[in-house]
């Protein structure tokens, strides 16, 4: 069992995973998979398919449920705890305060085609961190100016390309203003041309704030610049954990090589 | 044609003004019909998802026994078990009610027509329930249920005619009523088919293009 922890300043990890326990039906993701992530990293989590990678980000946004150990969110317990020895769920009103702190961009944008950009964006700040919508609205703009998305404001989330609708849903996760970030594969339902304005968006946000950063992506030349931790992971277990420059130049573990030697060619 | 055949053309013109007015009986009791089992039907898709099996199995009994039930004998039996309600009211409530019974599987199939990517977006965005159904799944389900909306209008529509039985006086019942008086039917009865006709087909050409539009 590989375990690792967070190598930075100390203090509480922004995120802890301990013993997690994923399955579906007979099928074991993650196996008591422990690790941690400290506030400001931005980790890379690479593997082959069905190794546990999007599981990982989707138990930190609670789309789906662990089948045992903790997840700790700045040290606060999340989804479950123990209670003398009994494990037990997390009622959803206290996820919520803890869930507030996370945000997630999806590979297909999950943008909502019922509202215009500008409120797919203000929806939450205004109904969840009850926001006045006037600032709401300033803060939107602010964030639409930043993926370059002001002119699509009052657009249709269908009148807009893969690639922009994926710059709006970045602008909406943002706008949470959320401790940690979390990017399931955000290029890999875009066409080759458009991935690079994408992964241009998320550089900067990677530049000018200290957003900790969770991804899963194919694109290894991102990751290696964008990110100062990677994680290798295979059947649920982390096998392999080094700084991008390593990982991608001299991997270690035979899963690590036989992996980057099928995904570099 | 002559004065002995079967189509006189004065019976045709002289009924005409009748069954105009029968139609605006039966547009209103389909128009308000449908409101009801919009409404209702929506209610009891919601109803079904309930976790709890004390709300969805005696409901799952009700919305079956309506649906294995002929409406025209839902008809009768409520207007006599109600006769100090206005027949028309009993007409459009019955109407409502037992297509409220199908509405509520169109909305059932719009609602889990909402990609799976739209839930998890709000819990992403942290979304409370309600405001999810209100501002996200709801209105995508609802525009899915427009075209199944539009069918069961005109479906409830050309069903009107079982109110005859309850004596509302809607369009067929204005024919029967003319039938009764001169003995002649041949002409009112075709008018009745063509005044459905007239409205029907129109409003199913409008159904189908918004589930061209919407597809």
């Amino acid at each position: 069992m590989t375990s690792s922890t967070s190598t930075a300043q100390g203090g509480v990890p922004a995120i802890e995973f301990k013993d997690v326990v994923k399955r579906f039906g007979d099928n074991v993701v993650l196996d008591q998979l422990n690790f941690s992530v400290a506030k400001g990293d931005r980790v890379t989590l690479i593997g082959p398919s069905g190794s546990g990678k999007t599981t990982i980000l989707r138990l930190l946004m609670t789309l789906e449920e662990a089948n045992g150990g903790l997840i700790l969110i700045d040290g606060d317990p999340y989804t479950h705890e123990y209670k003398g020895d009994r494990w037990v769920e997390i009622p959803e009103k206290r996820r919520r305060v803890v869930r507030n702190r996370v945000g997630m961009v999806f590979q297909q944008f999950n943008l909502f085609p019922n509202m215009t950009v500008l409120e797919n964006i203000i929806e939450a700040p205004v109904n969840v961190l009850g926001l006045k919508k006037a600032d709401a609205v300033a803060r939107a703009e602010q964030l639409l100016e930043q993926v370059g998305m002001s002119e699509k404001r009052d657009f249709k989330t269908n009148q807009l390309s893969g690639g922009q609708q994926q710059r709006v849903a970045i602008a909406r996760a943002l706008a949470m203003d959320p401790e940690i970030l979390l990017l399931d594969e955000v290029t890999s339902a875009l066409d080759p041309e458009i991935v690079a304005d994408v992964l241009g968006v998320l550089r900067e946000i990677a530049e000018t704030t200290d957003i900790t950063m969770l991804l899963v992506t194919h694109e290894m030349q991102f990751a290696r610049e964008v990110s100062n931790r990677v994680l290798m992971f295979d059947k649920g277990q982390i096998v392999e954990e080094a700084d991008p420059e390593t990982m991608f130049t001299h991997p270690k573990h035979e899963r690590t090589q036989e992996f980057l030697k099928a995904v570099l060619g | 044609m002559t004065e002995n055949g079967i189509w006189n053309w004065e019976h045709a013109w002289e009924v005409l003004p009748d069954l105009l007015e029968g139609l605006v009986v039966t547009i209103e009791a389909t128009v308000v019909g449908m409101a009801i089992a919009s409404i209702l039907g929506l209610f009891i898709a919601l109803a079904m998802r309930s976790p709890s099996r004390w709300v969805t199995i005696p409901l799952r009994f009700v919305v079956d026994f309506i649906r294995m039930t002929p409406l025209l004998v839902q008809l009768v039996f409520v207007w006599l078990l109600f006769s100090t309600i206005p027949t028309l009211v009993v007409g459009f409530t019955v109407l409502g009610v037992h297509y409220a019974t199908y509405m509520s599987e169109v909305y059932r199939a719009g609602i889990e027509a909402v990609p799976k990517g739209q839930w998890e977006a709000a819990t992403a965005l942290n979304l409370p329930k309600s405001r999810t159904w209100r501002a996200v799944i709801l209105p995508q389900a609802v525009r899915n249920t427009l075209p199944g909306l539009g069918n069961y209008a005109i479906s409830m529509f050309k069903e009107t005619p079982f109110l005859f039985a309850i004596s509302v006086v809607e369009m067929y019942t204005k024919a029967q009523q003319y039938g009764a008086l001169t003995f002649s039917y041949i002409e009112p009865l075709t008018l009745v088919g063509l005044l459905f006709l007239l409205v029907s087909y129109p409003t199913s050409l409008l159904v189908r293009r918004m589930e061209i539009r919407l597809a």
